[in-house]
């Protein structure tokens, strides 16, 4: 570029763009420049002055993290006054700063260590009292020793800037100063976790793994997380046999710098007391530890005498290998019946649904969106580090997002506009929406869709939306994971692919958990084999496998009680049950003969395809716990003793190969032309319908099973019916602190809580926690009781 | 997910008061009217800020509580814990001390058996520990009783002028 400048540092001349901050120009050519306060990702706050330079006709010393390149500027970054000043600044941070490094988690991977034995003196000189601050509890996942803390901000910036959630400041002055909540409270954001990582001494340090290890002690291996589909990129730690914490591993693609809460800490389940150790056979009703032979060939028999009438539930969670096998597992038994959606209930359009839902773009491209829809998700809980980038979309972009979903208020932005409903509102409003952008774009609705959306009421909202779409350029619509319990999922595809279409959109479907895209692609549906292809004879769907009787249920990493909102009706309809899994649960306990013990997530190789669609392996970090076996040699095995010759793998790679071969002519499309059955908008449904998903920690059995996780404030906020004030007083609960909720034959009793997100005519009840195990569906009419 | 609104703290003449502030800013920097508001609400109080207060101020502004606590503790004119209701504020900064601001704090701490800081268990009188200079130089030593200024004091003057208070 013409208007390129040249600066000159420490003798070494580099050509950049004018305005660009000394500290980024000098990191990209390897000149190291000490900080604490400055961190790319943040805003600048110059206040340290670790990283005072010498700039040649400057009459002090420049803070290099504030100062803008300028052309022809000379900076010194090792010259003596630039070295003295640097010692100056060093010497003033450690006068309150305690010599307890021996004590201290940071300790070895402390920026204030590192930079004190680069820059700083040998000697203190200080032999005055130095401060003490009291220690907060900020809650289970960040230990606090802030008589450590140097007062950087860079915590404090990360709530404001990155969280969105300003939770932690700089309370009193001067020598009174603290960084803290100034009222006793937890930190509640689902981010918090960050920093840890960020604080650059060690007055923030991770509470699960405080005195567990020391970080020279410490192993690393490449992780993805596999909580959500974002596929957030880990560094998982490791000393000898044992998981000591996880990090993030920047990725700028996918998650920058920072993974959430919920990736960074669920690893603490696989030390759980409930995790499975060892094979058990049930024996005069009661689970008995058997060797792996005896179990492996107890359960091939089960299997090859059940044929064609088995039938496979896998956990969305479970990695692209393991539904490989888990479906050419059932397929060679001559069944069909093998589907991972577990929480869905309309399946009615299935035929016609995208072979792989995925996001329609990529994840960096959300931040250059101009507007955007999302319908049926709660992203801040359900996909955090793909909320940050729509955050960031409104924030440099200014971008229109608007919701139409179930719970308003989530956001840690602002939304243009926020509808919120039961279920079948949801449809009104896509509707509505539709219909009021066919009349916005001139793009007329096909002739069934004007049928189906003719008596819709479009409010002045509805038009506003709709008009915020039409007008922007870089438009997504995002269907999040509240839309696959809808009873109505087909006509809400329907109406959303018509919305992409006039809105010149893209059509972005967020999968669950971590890899059910990869399902659909290994072909774990009972209608489509690997890589999409339809099979002959579809077999049952979820919904029906849970409802029908079969030889074998066989279960993969599911948790089919609270994982499958309709699990209430899964009776001892089966002959036998075989469940591989990592972890004891009430299912397991209660109903499965045969149980196999199953490597947890960081134990076991594999692959996850996020919602872009990007494949990403990864291996074990540590050898399974106990005799537990990874899943993809479990179910190889049990196909060499059904089938000898079809499951010849060496390694977990050999199974990714053979797949990613069939699936090298997959294209990805989401505008599949679905049409649905309905003639017309759904009805409501009773005087107080439920609405709700799986709370944040709630999500799968590993997150269920994180103690720290379990005790935040999010997770007891969303373990609760939460209503709005005047539904409260409407159904007489106001005041209560517990509530029962009746749901067809089920019962629950839960606290309450009052939200004014939370619209009229609903009550949000949780899904996928043990208290609301003997209710059903996600969405229907529900009584609410006081408990006396 | 909100908990219950504390913006009825807040009584129409803080909120009259409030309001005049905001209208001078931009709309979408009501944080700038924060301390004004805050004085404000420290006024409705007899002097001083609670929790409950500050959250309702942040309410009011649509700000997050944190960004008032900060204010409100960084600023030595705001009290975030319960004080007597006359404000006594004694400079002591370095002309008042030259002058002899020193022996002045020190009849006023022996005359009510309180240290700087402290309030007198009556409840009538608050010895503000006060950071900076008052900029009353020329007048040294001084003090400032509930906004007002007293200029070259000596105990005999302090004790009518405290004495008179309710």
């Amino acid at each position: 570029m013409s208007d390129n400048i040249k600066v000159t540092i420490n003798g070494q001349e580099i050509e950049t763009q004018p305005g660009r901050l000394l500290i980024d120009v000098a990191d990209e050519n390897d000149i190291v420049i000490p900080r604490f306060c400055y961190h790319k990702r943040l805003s600048v706050a110059a206040s340290c002055r670790m990283c005072l330079v010498e700039v040649e006709r400057a009459p002090k010393p420049m803070p290099a993290c504030a100062t803008q390149c300028m052309d022809g500027m000379v900076v010194q970054t090792r010259s003596q006054k630039a070295i003295a000043a640097q010692k100056a600044t060093m010497e003033f941070l450690l006068i309150n700063h305690p010599l307890d490094c021996p004590i201290c988690d940071q300790g070895g991977e402390c920026e204030l260590q590192d930079v004190a034995m680069g820059f700083g003196d040998g000697v203190s000189r200080y032999t005055e009292q130095k401060r003490v601050v009291m220690d907060k509890n900020i809650g289970p996942l960040i230990a606090t020793d802030f008589t450590r803390c140097i007062h950087c901000t860079r915590c404090v910036r990360f709530g404001d800037e990155i969280a969105g959630m300003p939770e932690l400041g700089a309370t009193g002055r001067g020598e009174h100063m603290e960084i803290g909540t100034y009222i006793e409270k937890s930190i509640v954001s689902e981010l918090s976790g960050n920093v840890i990582d960020i604080c650059p001494v060690g007055a923030l340090t991770a509470r699960p793994s405080r005195y567990t290890a020391r970080p020279w002690e410490l192993t690393r291996h490449a992780g993805v997380s596999a909580h959500d589909c974002v596929g957030s990129n880990t560094w998982v730690h490791t000393r000898h046999n044992d998981v000591i914490r996880v990090v993030p591993r920047e990725n700028e693609s996918i998650n920058e710098s920072w993974i959430s809460d919920r990736d960074r800490f669920s690893y603490t389940a696989i030390k759980s007391e409930q995790r499975l150790t060892q094979p058990l056979m049930r024996e005069n009703g009661d689970l008995k530890p058997v060797d792996w032979e005896t179990a492996l060939n107890a359960a091939a028999a089960k299997l090859n005498e059940a044929g064609g009438s088995v039938a496979t539930l896998v956990s969305p969670q479970a990695t692209l290998e393991e539904h490989y096998l888990a479906q050419k597992l059932t397929r060679a038994l001559g069944s069909s019946n093998i589907d991972h959606r577990l929480t869905q209930v309309d399946f009615s359009a299935q035929q016609n649904a995208p072979v792989m839902p995925w996001l329609g773009r990529s994840l960096a491209s959300l931040e250059t969106l101009d507007a955007a829809l999302i319908v049926a998700g709660s992203l801040r809980y359900q996909q955090p580090m793909l909320s940050h980038r729509l955050r960031k979309a409104v924030l440099k972009n200014n971008a229109a997002i608007s919701s139409i979903g179930h719970v308003a208020g989530q956001y840690n932005f602002d939304m243009h506009s926020e509808l919120a409903g039961s279920a079948s509102r949801v449809i009104h409003d896509l509707a509505s929406i539709a219909s009021a952008l066919a009349g916005v774009s001139g793009k007329a609705l096909s002739p069934r869709l004007a049928k189906v959306t003719a008596d819709c009421e479009v409010s002045d909202q509805h038009r506003a939306i709709a008009s915020s779409l039409a007008k922007a350029a870089n438009v997504a619509i995002i269907v999040g994971t509240d839309a696959l319990p809808n009873p109505q999922l087909a006509l809400l595809q329907e109406l959303c692919e018509a919305i992409a279409v006039a809105a010149e959109a893209t059509l972005g479907y967020l999968s669950v958990s971590a890899n059910s895209a990869g399902a659909c692609l290994a072909g774990a549906l009972p209608h489509r084999a690997a890589a999409g292809v339809a099979v002959d004879a579809p077999g049952e769907n979820a919904g029906e496998i849970l409802s029908a009787r079969h030889k074998v249920l066989l279960t993969f990493a599911a948790n089919p009680l609270l994982d499958a909102p309709e699990a209430g009706s899964l009776a001892d309809n089966n002959d036998s049950i075989i469940a591989i899994s990592s972890f004891d649960n009430d299912f397991i306990r209660r109903q499965a003969d045969l149980v196999l013990p199953l490597a947890a997530v960081v134990e076991s190789s594999g692959s996850y395809v996020n919602v872009e669609g990007l494949w990403q392996s990864f291996n074990g970090c540590v050898h399974s716990r106990g005799e537990s076996r990874q899943g993809w040699k479990i179910l190889a095995a049990l196909g060499q003793v059904l089938c000898p010759d079809e499951f010849t793998y060496s390694d977990s790679l050999a199974v990714r190969n053979e797949l990613k071969t069939l699936c090298s002519d997959v294209e990805l499309h989401n505008l599949c032309g679905i049409q649905s059955k309905a003639g017309g908008l759904p009805q409501a449904d009773g005087k107080i319908e439920k609405v709700g998903c799986s709370p944040i920690y709630a999500c799968d059995d590993m997150t269920r099973l994180s103690a720290p996780l379990q005790k935040t404030p999010l997770m007891q906020l969303q373990s609760a019916v939460i209503m709005n004030r005047q539904m409260a007083e409407d159904a007489k609960l106001l005041g209560c602190d517990q509530v029962q909720v009746t749901q067809d034959k089920g019962t629950a009793v839960l606290p309450l809580h009052i939200d004014e997100g939370v619209p009229a005519g609903c009550a949000w009840v949780p899904s996928g926690v043990d208290a609301v195990r003997d209710l059903s569906a996600a969405y229907g009419k529900i009584k609410l009781e006081k408990v006396s | 997910m909100q908990s219950g609104s504390k913006i009825d703290l807040l009584n129409d003449h803080t909120r009259a008061e409030i309001d005049h502030w905001v209208a001078r800013f931009p709309e979408e920097r009501k944080r700038s009217a924060l301390l004004q508001s805050l004085v404000a609400a420290q006024h409705q109080n007899q002097g001083f800020l609670t929790n409950d207060l500050m959250d309702a101020v942040a309410e009011y502004l649509g700000l997050a509580p944190i960004h008032v606590y900060e204010v409100a503790s960084f600023y030595s004119m705001f009290e975030t814990k319960p004080v007597a209701r006359h404000n006594v504020a004694i400079c002591t900064n370095i002309c008042c001390m030259l002058m002899g601001s020193g022996s002045i704090v020190e009849h006023v701490e022996d005359k009510f058996g309180i240290k700087i800081g402290e309030s007198t268990e009556d409840g009538r009188i608050y010895l503000k520990c006060e950071e900076e200079c008052l900029a009353a130089c020329a007048g040294g030593p001084m003090m400032q009783v509930d906004h007002v200024y007293h200029e070259n004091l000596t105990p005999q003057k302090v004790d009518e002028i405290l004495d008179a208070l309710e």
